[in-house]
């Protein structure tokens, strides 16, 4: 029972980490149509770049705060220079962009970095175990699912109470219609891109203590984040959290559990999804 | 017997009703044109028909058989071909070959994977039959993204009667057409054989009027009243809810 | 994607010069082993192998329109079966090649069967899935793989008794599969099997509307691309007499994408151009820097930014050009 609730505890933690990427994930595609391949390159660039922050600085808040922003003009970047070149000759053009990008990324961090795995060490504050649920558990990662519960609420209210927010759904739901209605699509594109980059990002540094920084932890986290995806629905908040939460649980407690099969229960789960739902547990129907 | 038999069909998008226990019936060889303001829920039943929308309650029927709900491709191959009201065409193969790839479910020979298609001369066959009820044949060759608008909208035509259908529908086969390329599309459907029975959506009054044995007004996705043009002009309804917004 | 076979217009009128290059490539190829060292020799089968594997990604890609991020998984069930079947099961080397191809178009029968129900963008996500999760077998499954070690041991065929263990027989061996199984997707391409894919890839939603069940024939495509991705694993594995889960992993699946789309998607033979730029210029560069993914990486995006046609792809539209000014 003990075991349970701790790895329980786990999996939300995990789910934790893969939300921030999927929530970027699916808010990308919902409004512009295109699967980011380069965001697990993201992820890892905010835990490198926390890591050196973590190096120089000695402070994990400040890797916390800082890490995401240069990731954020990257976003930005690639969304201004590249991505909105291709817009007019449709969405497969802009996945293949993004995927030449995951190399160029992946052999960055190589060469800046290294190849040898790294920690991120925790602040003092955040080191050590804390009763709870009649089971011990790490602070930090306590920690994590709380910063994630924070996160996730910030960006409900950004998307249901702020302007933009409101742009991004009428988007999400319809671009066209909100091109019709005056919404400045292209701005609203960038943003959304950056904004899924800033939060892989800030993944990336939440991760860094908990799974460590290696080359390929890009791809590791990419795949259970599109399962995520798959599972939960594209485009939609509620499917991402509810998505990452739940292949989060099942991965941990089958690792634990049935460590011989965990690795296939997730796929089980999404092609169990797949067959019976296949837009996903909430996603749009989308025609086409 | 009738073609085509819709009992009761509904559709709706959580509150909004866009086909409401709406019945209709298309007879052998029958021009039947649908006509109505817009979002009266026109192309919502030809969706429903083609398969390309699903119905929430009610029933279509092809001659005998019920067809509610299947797929666009099981629809097809029981008889009914449609186009569509912004062109859908394979813009970047040549018109024939558009044709060709109507004509190929009817004719087999679709899984064949070692003999080139051109061999095929039944496929090729029927698919210049197709094109020259249209009028295209000159203009097989070319690829379809250089061809005007209009014949590109007589293309539509030609992949949908490709199929061999006994039913066609044809969802506003004269919209965006200039006048001259409208007066040739009305004699272009007038010319058609008999034997296929058609069921059209039509904006323009010239055309509904020089084609149509039966006219149904759907308004708000309900049938407001269905008969023949002389009726239809005549009823006050009608006037009201629909030709009366025109004026 | 504007690179359609179909829509070209007939080579008939110009076929000549074509008859002329046809003869010309493949007397070259047939001359290599008389005139080339065996690293060349061994370059040119490298080559051939794995334009065979990314004219089989073209069939999806290109003709079909389906982007798949994992085909690399087939490449690595048609290697790994291969030299499984021959040294642990110990059937012979053909067999084990033909179940090897069997194999791959199984899996890809299963994968695509869930994949296909989706289409576009998530295609590209379950693909992905999918071959990260055949990685993660090849890599776990220790006791019949090998783990990340690897495996191999299957050693090279003999026909009608001849052995082909130098590299000069192996050579004309696997420039008979090459040429092969280019005829055959040709001539697939050509036939009605394949409009049907082109007709997909160009609009799918009409093809339903005409009658065609667009799912089976995507699924069809997925098993074919898997078998002949298959067939490249296992005449891999012969050549090189082991295999390891990277050839498997995503990068690799990476890799034969980034040659279907350097030489040309929609072409057939642009792909098995792009397999040949790939590999020489990784020769090349590996031996000079450490930096290979990052060069392929930004040569990979300027080519989708500008020149999206490919290699080969823009010089038929240059002749093209030319011929129609004349």
């Amino acid at each position: 029972m003990e075991l349970l609730t701790s790895q329980l505890l786990n999996g939300i933690a995990y789910g934790t980490l893969l939300f921030l990427l999927a929530a970027g994930l699916s808010l990308i595609f919902g409004l512009m149509n295109v699967v980011s391949l380069a965001h697990g390159s993201f992820f890892m660039l905010g835990a490198v770049i926390g890591f050196t922050i973590v190096k120089l600085t000695g402070s994990y808040w400040l890797a916390l705060l800082l890490a995401p922003l240069p990731v954020v003009a990257l976003g930005v970047a690639m969304e201004l220079l590249f991505m909105r070149r291709l817009y007019a000759r449709g969405h497969l053009d802009q996945v293949l962009l993004t995927f030449g990008f995951t190399f160029v990324f992946a052999d960055l961090v190589k060469w800046i970095w290294g190849a040898d795995i790294k920690s991120l060490q925790i602040p003092a504050s955040l080191q050590g175990m804390v009763g709870l649920l009649g089971t011990v558990f790490p602070v930090y990662r306590l920690f994590l699912i709380g910063f994630g519960v924070v996160l996730a609420i910030a960006m409900w209210i950004f998307l249901e109470r702020t302007r933009i927010g409101t742009m991004i759904r009428a988007g999400v739901d319809d671009s066209a219609m909100a091109n019709g209605l005056g919404i400045n699509v292209s701005l609203l594109f960038t943003s959304i891109f950056a904004l899924g980059a800033g939060l892989a990002a800030v993944a990336g540094v939440a991760a860094g203590p908990m799974v460590g920084i290696y080359a390929g932890m890009d791809v590791d986290i990419m795949v259970p984040a599109f399962i995520v995806i798959v599972v939960g629905g594209m485009g939609s908040l509620r499917g991402a959290f509810v998505g990452s939460m739940l292949i989060g649980i099942v991965d941990t407690m089958g690792k634990s559990l049935f460590p011989d099969a965990a690795l296939f229960l997730i796929y089980l789960l999404m092609v169990v999804v797949l067959l019976s739902r296949p837009q996903g547990l909430f996603g749009l129907q989308r025609a086409g | 017997m009738s073609v085509l038999r819709i009992t009761d069909l509904t559709r709706s998008f959580g509150s909004l009703v866009v086909t409401s226990r709406v019945n209709l019936s298309v007879e052998q060889g029958e021009r039947h044109v649908i006509i109505g303001p817009n979002g009266a829920g026109k192309t919502s039943l030809v969706n429903q028909i083609g398969g390309q929308l699903k119905p929430s309650a009610g029933g279509i029927f092809l001659g005998e058989e019920e067809i509610t709900g299947l797929p666009p491709a099981e629809i097809c191959r029981r008889g009914i071909a449609r186009t569509f009201q912004r062109n859908n065409l394979f813009r970047e193969l040549s018109v024939l070959e558009n044709v060709r790839l109507a004509a190929q479910p009817r004719r087999g020979g679709a899984l064949n994977f070692t003999v080139p298609a051109s061999r095929f001369a039944a496929v090729t066959e029927a698919a210049l039959h197709a094109l020259a009820l249209v009028g295209l044949c000159s203009v097989a060759d070319q690829t379809v993204r250089n061809l005007s608008y209009g014949e590109q909208r007589q293309l539509e035509i030609a992949i949908a009667l490709a199929s061999e259908p006994r039913l066609l529908l044809l969802d506003e086969p004269t919209s965006g057409m200039a006048p001259a390329e409208t007066a040739r599309m009305i004699a272009l459907i007038a010319g058609l054989p008999r034997s296929l029975a058609i069921l059209m959506i039509e904006h323009d009054m010239q055309v509904v009027f020089s084609l149509a044995d039966r006219i149904t007004v759907l308004y708000y996705g309900e049938v407001l009243a269905t008969g023949m043009p002389e009726e239809i002009a005549a009823n006050a309804r009608v006037r009201d809810v629909y030709l009366g917004t025109r004026h | 994607m504007t690179e359609t076979a179909l829509a070209l217009p007939k080579r008939s009128a110009s076929s000549l010069p074509w008859v002329v290059v046809v003869l010309a490539v493949l007397a070259a190829l047939a001359a290599l082993p008389l005139v080339g060292s065996s690293y060349a020799i061994n370059l040119v089968i490298e080559v051939l192998i794995f334009a065979i594997f990314a004219m089989s990604l073209d069939l999806l890609l290109g003709y079909t329109g389906l982007i798949s991020f994992g085909h690399a998984a087939f490449f690595g069930v048609g290697a790994y079966a291969a030299i499984i079947l021959a040294t642990q099961l110990g059937l012979g080397i053909w067999a084990s090649l033909a179940a090897g191809v069997g194999l791959a178009a199984a899996a890809a029968a299963v994968i695509g069967y869930c994949c296909v129900r989706l289409g576009g963008v998530s295609f590209i996500m379950l693909t992905l899935a999918f071959s990260q999760l055949l990685f993660a077998v090849a890599l776990k499954w220790r006791a019949v793989t090998g783990g990340s070690d690897g495996t191999g041991g299957l050693g090279r065929p003999s026909v009608l008794g001849w052995s082909l263990t130098d590299p000069a027989s192996f050579y004309y061996l696997i420039l008979a599969f090459f040429v092969v199984s280019y005829v055959v997707l040709r001539r697939l391409i050509a036939a009605p099997l394949g409009h049907v894919f082109v007709g997909i890839r160009e609009n799918e939603a009409r093809m339903q509307a005409i009658g065609y069940r667009t799912r089976r024939f995507k699924l069809l495509a997925f098993v074919i691309a898997g078998a002949f991705a298959g067939l490249s694993g296992g005449l891999y594995a012969m050549f090189n007499g082991f295999i390891s889960p990277e050839s498997m992993y995503w990068t690799a699946s990476g890799d034969v994408l980034i040659m279907v789309i350097l030489g040309g998607a929609g072409t057939l033979t642009g792909p098995a151009i792009g397999a040949a730029i790939f590999l020489l210029m990784k020769n090349f560069v590996s031996t000079r820097t450490d930096h290979w993914m990052l060069i392929i990486g930004i040569v990979f995006i300027c080519c989708v930014m500008f020149f999206r046609q490919g290699v080969y792809g823009t010089a038929c539209s240059l002749l093209q050009r030319r011929r129609t000014k004349r």
